[in-house]
């Protein structure tokens, strides 16, 4: 994103003139007006009507706020709990206490790391079957003592590999998709960036599902639709656009309840005030859920869930046509 | 055999020739086969002992008592919600998908006998599209299991499937967690359900509903596992192993029950479904 480079050239001139301004009794405030000016329109010009595929850029964009820095701004007293009791801990895929708006909640969060370092240790936010089954621990904790369960979800999808496999990954996804499905809790995700398939969805059965305004959800990544369908991996950002894999779009198709506003340009742009919205959001939504009785607010979300699809009744059969050779072996 | 002589599919134009020719050449010894004996042999190569696929009707004749399937198909078709494009429109994709199978999706459900004992039966078709889970699949399924519950019966599930429709996008994904939630309330009547995992049960199919069963069943020539070989691969340099995935890969490292052969199946799910029923 080399426009980002303009905009980030000009906000740091403008801090530059700003401490001139204060330092030496210089009047610079007519030129930092003039520049916040200039800044503000190249913004709206850049960020007013984002592609589907600069959007899926905006949520991979590696200085995006992360699930720690939420976990950091928009809760407190994050108290993390670790490991699966089986074979170890996922560094992708947190748990804990925390709480929000005072009051106690269990977290489930996938992380990115921000370093090739970190990468290493959290597998690019990619969750293992150690990381599932500890989701699984934590929802059934958060069951077990009435405390409201909060995802939130940023990560490429479960890591493909070999151990990965052997420990049976796709059966942690469904047993922590049936853990959350089981929950009497109020439950509600948020994907704050990258929402990747199953990996994603594992903690994302919930009573309320958001999306930040420039996060994505979808069943494959566009390159992973881009080389399967269309056999190019280049035709990415066509392949982002056909998934309907966007905030707004998944609003308009009825499969989440709300969208968070970010700041002009992205979350990265104004970390505190996305976590702001963020933080009121989820109070809000939480209040919302705790006065549902719990039988009825899991009804709801069994409703919510069995009315998802879209068909239609077949076309009447035409009772003189001919019948299918039955059976016939396939060449 | 007239198993399905109350079938109710709708069915969209068939105009696929009759197949007449009377041997076929088995792709894995390369011998040349008498077409009626694979068939009878439930589409095992007679002279190396090869598995070919297993058509839905196939799969539920193999499985069933005698003229005791009824088809509880919903005859419904997906809506194309998103009205998906790639290198070709998703509805062309499927009306050669309906054409070629005969089918409305990839899976058949309905109430059948195995070895006298009452169950809904559900078997999809790896033709259509992969097999793959998209609105109409999972609502058929969470039919099944409905259906299942209303008539206090067992749920049986043949898996055939390469994980979620891509052209759904999240409406397909998103039938991994309404299979689930059905499969919850499968769970709350207190009726078994039994998975059996056939080639292949993979991704978002393997990561619901298929893993989820009370026993799991592989039967023997089965690919089961959530991210495909070349996936890995692609991100790993890991060698993987050469029984990667197959049903001894998986019997080994504890994710099934059991192995059955496609000719023992029947007798294995007659065996597991009589546990239940003394029990009730």
């Amino acid at each position: 994103m080399s426009d980002e480079r303009t905009l980030d050239l000009l906000e740091a001139k403008i801090e530059e003139l700003r401490q001139l301004n204060s330092a030496d009794g210089i009047d610079l405030s007519k030129e930092i007006a003039r520049l916040e000016e200039k800044l503000d329109h190249l913004r709206q010009k850049l960020y007013a009507n984002l592609s589907d595929w600069e959007r899926v850029k905006l949520a991979r964009h590696p200085k995006r706020p992360y699930a720690l820095d939420y976990l950091q701004s928009a809760f407190e007293g994050f108290y993390e709990l670790r490991g699966d009791r089986v074979v170890g801990d996922d560094r992708a895929l947190l748990a804990g206490l925390a709480r929000l708006g005072g009051r106690t909640v269990v977290v489930l969060a996938q992380q990115k790391g921000r370093t090739t370092e970190e990468n290493k240790e959290r597998y690019f936010g990619m969750p293992r079957p150690q990381g599932f089954r500890k989701a699984r621990r934590a929802i059934q904790l958060a069951d077990r003592f009435g405390f409201p369960l909060v995802s939130l979800i940023d990560t490429p999808g479960a890591y493909p590999g070999l151990e990965a496999e052997e420990h049976n990954v796709g059966a942690t996804i469904a047993e922590s998709l049936l853990a959350m499905a089981e929950a009497r809790v109020p439950t509600l995700a948020v994907v704050i960036g990258e929402g990747g398939s199953g990996g994603a969805l594992a903690i994302g059965l919930a009573d309320c599902v958001l999306m930040l305004e420039n996060a994505i959800f979808s069943v494959i990544t566009p390159e992973g639709a881009a080389s399967i369908l269309w056999k190019d991996k280049d035709k990415a950002k066509e392949a982002a656009s056909a998934l309907q894999m966007t905030a707004d779009r998944l609003l308009a198709l009825g499969l989440i309840d709300g969208i968070i506003p970010e700041p002009l340009g992205g979350a990265h742009r104004d970390a505190a005030k996305t976590s702001a919205a963020l933080q009121s959001e989820l109070v809000r939504r939480l209040a919302e859920l705790e006065v549902i009785p719990a039988e009825d607010r899991r009804r709801r979300r069994d409703a919510r869930y069995r009315a998802i699809g879209r068909f239609r009744p077949a076309p009447m059969r035409d009772p003189e046509a001919p019948a299918a050779p039955e059976g016939a072996v396939r060449d | 055999m007239s198993l399905f002589k109350e079938r109710q599919y709708v069915r969209i134009r068939v105009d696929r020739e009759a197949d007449d020719s009377l041997w076929m050449k088995c792709k894995a010894c390369g011998e040349l086969v008498f077409k009626r004996r694979v068939r009878e042999n439930n589409n095992i190569c007679p002279n190396c002992g090869e598995y070919f696929f297993l058509t839905a009707g196939e799969r539920i004749e193999s499985l069933v008592d005698p003229g005791s399937f009824e088809d509880l198909t919903a005859p419904i078709v997906t809506d194309d919600p998103l009205g998906f494009v790639d290198s070709q429109p998703y509805s062309d994709r499927l009306r050669e998908a309906q054409e070629k199978t005969s089918l409305l999706d990839a899976v058949v459900i309905g109430r059948a006998a195995i070895d006298g004992v009452p169950v809904i039966l559900g078997a999809m078709d790896f033709r259509f599209i992969g097999g793959s889970m998209g609105s109409v699949m999972g609502e058929q399924l969470c039919r099944a299991m409905e259906t299942a519950i209303a008539e206090h019966r067992a749920f049986v599930l043949v898996s055939s499937s390469g994980g979620a429709r891509i052209q759904e996008g999240m409406f397909s994904l998103l039938q991994m967690a309404k299979t689930v939630t059905v499969r919850r309330h499968l769970a709350e009547a207190g009726l078994p359900f039994l998975s059996v995992m056939a080639y292949p049960t993979s991704g978002g199919v393997q990561a619901s509903i298929a893993s989820l069963g009370d026993i799991l069943i592989a039967e023997k020539g089965a690919l089961i596992g959530f991210a495909g070989r070349r996936v890995i691969q692609q991100t790993i340099s890991e060698e993987l192993p050469q029984h990667f995935q197959t049903e001894s890969f998986a019997l080994e490292r504890g994710q099934i029950d059991r192995v059955a052969r496609r000719e023992d199946l029947r007798d294995e799910l007659a065996l597991a479904l009589g546990y239940f029923v003394e029990a009730r």
